[in-house]
């Protein structure tokens, strides 16, 4: 089985090919941009080049996971869109995971884990594990409220703001992905982890001028 | 020879999410064959503008599904495109941005060409879909929440060059902000036409902005006028006098489709062109309509203007630019093809 694995939910814009066969998940290509401003513009020509180091033409994937955040909005959307048209146009089904659960996935860790990436505006997205389950978020909150014990490593691009021995890895890797989903369920729903809501300013009211002045 | 191709629109400047299909004939006609639209807009209203991130997360639910529709509206299937348009700018960069990807993914997926395209030149060659070819000529009038501009068209996938454009607010900007004034709802376009029918232009003379022997001759600004509204309103209320809504949106609207239509048809004739097209969202206004067709009777000039459904921002317009392009032969984007906020109007295609 060949799964393509997309994920733009943190700078590192990272597109991959991984075999699932006996001997469990392989990476037969990757490749990874950290550039926070260029995913729309890296993300597809990356995976064209992945498939052609492996042998392979979009269509011969099996399946598509990618990672739904949470992350920056913009850069996140570019990964999210180009795995439902990919899914769409090729007819396969495409697997959302929570991109912390990929970096967990890939972390070599006893005990409990936070895994931690950047929210800009001085915030950290986070989420704890006990092996590979989620025992606590997502969540998006300042690195000094995050409640770090219990945990014995930290991973993830923000992982050094913690007060915890840090491991990899930094970002979400294909294989970290794929060994997040679910591959023989359901896909869920591709709904981005956005955890905040849009910046918008609802206009200060405006007296009424229609009844000013009636009768 | 070559034969029909079917060519696939994808629009996401603003708060619409466009696809639209179209088949090019051999002969370089083009034909529509569906036109889906997800909007927005009910999410914006009560921001009485619209949110650029609420619009981006909309795109994003809304692509697959109304690709789903175009296609099954059409009752074709993804493997019978023969190639993929997408706007590539100008619009707002998070909107855009989710249209370019999914439009790259597409055509990857299907190895067909991609042809980023001017959004503007969409508006223009929409016209197409429904009046046949353009003459090799034309002045092109764009008047929407996002656009007020004059374009010579010397060829729709060749040569467009800005005449005119907004110094400040776009004309559909000021109708949303007199409707704010008149406590009307969001987008203004509709509610302020309907009142304005049952009131009297000439009850106020509101300024027409840049109409003075030294102005730019094709520029427009509607920032002055807002203003004007704005005061008016504001010094009936303070003499305590009832606010004549009608009135106040008749005016308004004379104010807007005078200047608009006064400077398109000038520029028609200084250019020694005989045809003009209007699109945009405001082009559908009435008042605007009626005058424009009033006074290209009498300069002699042939109007077009698309059904309203087309006016507004939807993939089939981007499909048509892209066929045209298309069967100019151009060269297809790059797939690292940036979304360009700001891409001048003379891009046609992005190369
Ligand atoms: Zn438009």
């Amino acid at each position: 089985m060949l799964v393509i694995a997309l994920d733009t939910s943190t700078p590192a814009v990272t597109a991959g090919l991984v075999a699932l066969d006996d001997g469990g998940p392989r990476t037969l290509a990757e490749r990874v941009t950290i550039n926070p401003r260029a995913h729309g513009e890296l993300l597809m020509p990356q995976l064209l080049d992945v498939m052609t180091e492996a042998g392979h033409v979009l269509a011969d994937a099996d399946a598509i996971v990618v990672g739904a955040g949470p992350g920056p909005f913009t850069g996140l959307r570019v990964g999210m869109v180009t795995a439902a048209a990919l899914g769409q146009a090729c007819g396969r089904p495409v697997h959302p995971v929570c991109s912390l659960d990929a970096i967990a996935a890939q972390a070599d860790v006893t005990g409990q884990l936070l895994v931690a990436t950047d929210a800009r505006r001085k915030e950290a997205y986070w989420a704890a594990y006990s092996g590979r389950t989620r025992i606590d978020g997502p969540h998006v909150q300042r690195p000094a409220d995050v409640p770090t014990e219990g945990c014995t490593a930290a991973a993830g691009e923000l992982a050094e703001a913690f007060d915890l021995p840090v491991v990899e890895p930094r970002y979400p890797t294909p294989l970290g992905l794929v060994a997040a989903a679910t591959l023989d369920a359901e896909p869920a729903p591709l709904v981005p982890l956005y955890l905040r809501r849009p910046d918008a300013e609802l206009p200060s009211k405006r007296k009424s001028v229609l009844t000013r002045g009636a009768k | 020879m070559t034969a029909d191709r079917v060519v696939l629109g994808i629009e996401s400047s603003c708060d619409e999410t466009g696809v639209g299909l179209v088949r090019l004939a051999a002969d370089g006609t083009v034909e529509l064959l569906a036109d889906a639209v997800a909007s927005s807009v009910d999410e914006h209203a009560r921001f009485g503008g619209v949110v650029p991130e609420i619009a981006s997360r909309a795109h994003l639910a809304a692509m697959a599904p109304t690709m789903r529709r175009a296609l099954d509206e059409s009752g074709l299937e993804l493997s019978d495109v023969d190639a993929i348009a997408v706007t590539a700018g100008p619009g707002l960069a998070g909107a855009l941005m989710v249209g370019v990807a999914a439009a790259k993914a597409y055509a990857s997926a299907l190895g067909v060409p991609l042809y980023g395209v001017n959004h503007l030149g969409g508006h223009v060659a929409v016209d197409t879909l429904e009046h046949g070819p353009l003459p090799d000529r034309c002045l092109a009038m764009l008047v929407s929440g996002g656009h007020s501009q004059l374009l010579l068209v010397e060829g729709i996938a060749e040569k467009i060059t800005e005449v005119g454009t907004t110094i400040d607010d776009a004309a559909g900007e000021a109708y949303d902000k007199v409707a704010r004034i008149l406590d009307l709802p969001y987008p203004g376009g509709p509610p302020i036409d309907e009142q304005a029918k049952l009131g009297d232009p000439k009850a106020i003379a509101f300024p027409r902005g840049l109409t003075g022997p030294r102005d730019a001759k094709y520029d427009f600004s509607f920032s002055g006028l807002k203003t004007a509204v704005a005061r008016w309103v504001e010094t009936e209320q303070r003499e305590g006098r009832e606010i004549p809504v009608p009135d106040v949106c008749a005016s308004f609207q004379e104010a807007v489709a005078d200047v608009l239509t006064a400077k398109a048809v000038r520029a028609a004739r200084d250019l020694e062109v005989d045809t003009l097209v209007i699109s945009g969202g405001v082009a559908a206004n009435s008042r605007l309509s009626e005058l424009a067709a009033q006074r290209c009777a009498e300069a002699g000039i042939t109007l077009r203007v698309p059904r309203p459904r087309l006016c507004t921002d939807n993939g089939a317009m981007i499909a048509a630019l892209g066929a045209h392009v298309l069967a100019s032969g151009a060269k297809p984007s790059p797939l690292d093809m940036p979304a360009n906020p700001g891409l001048p109007v003379s891009t046609i295609v992005v190369q």
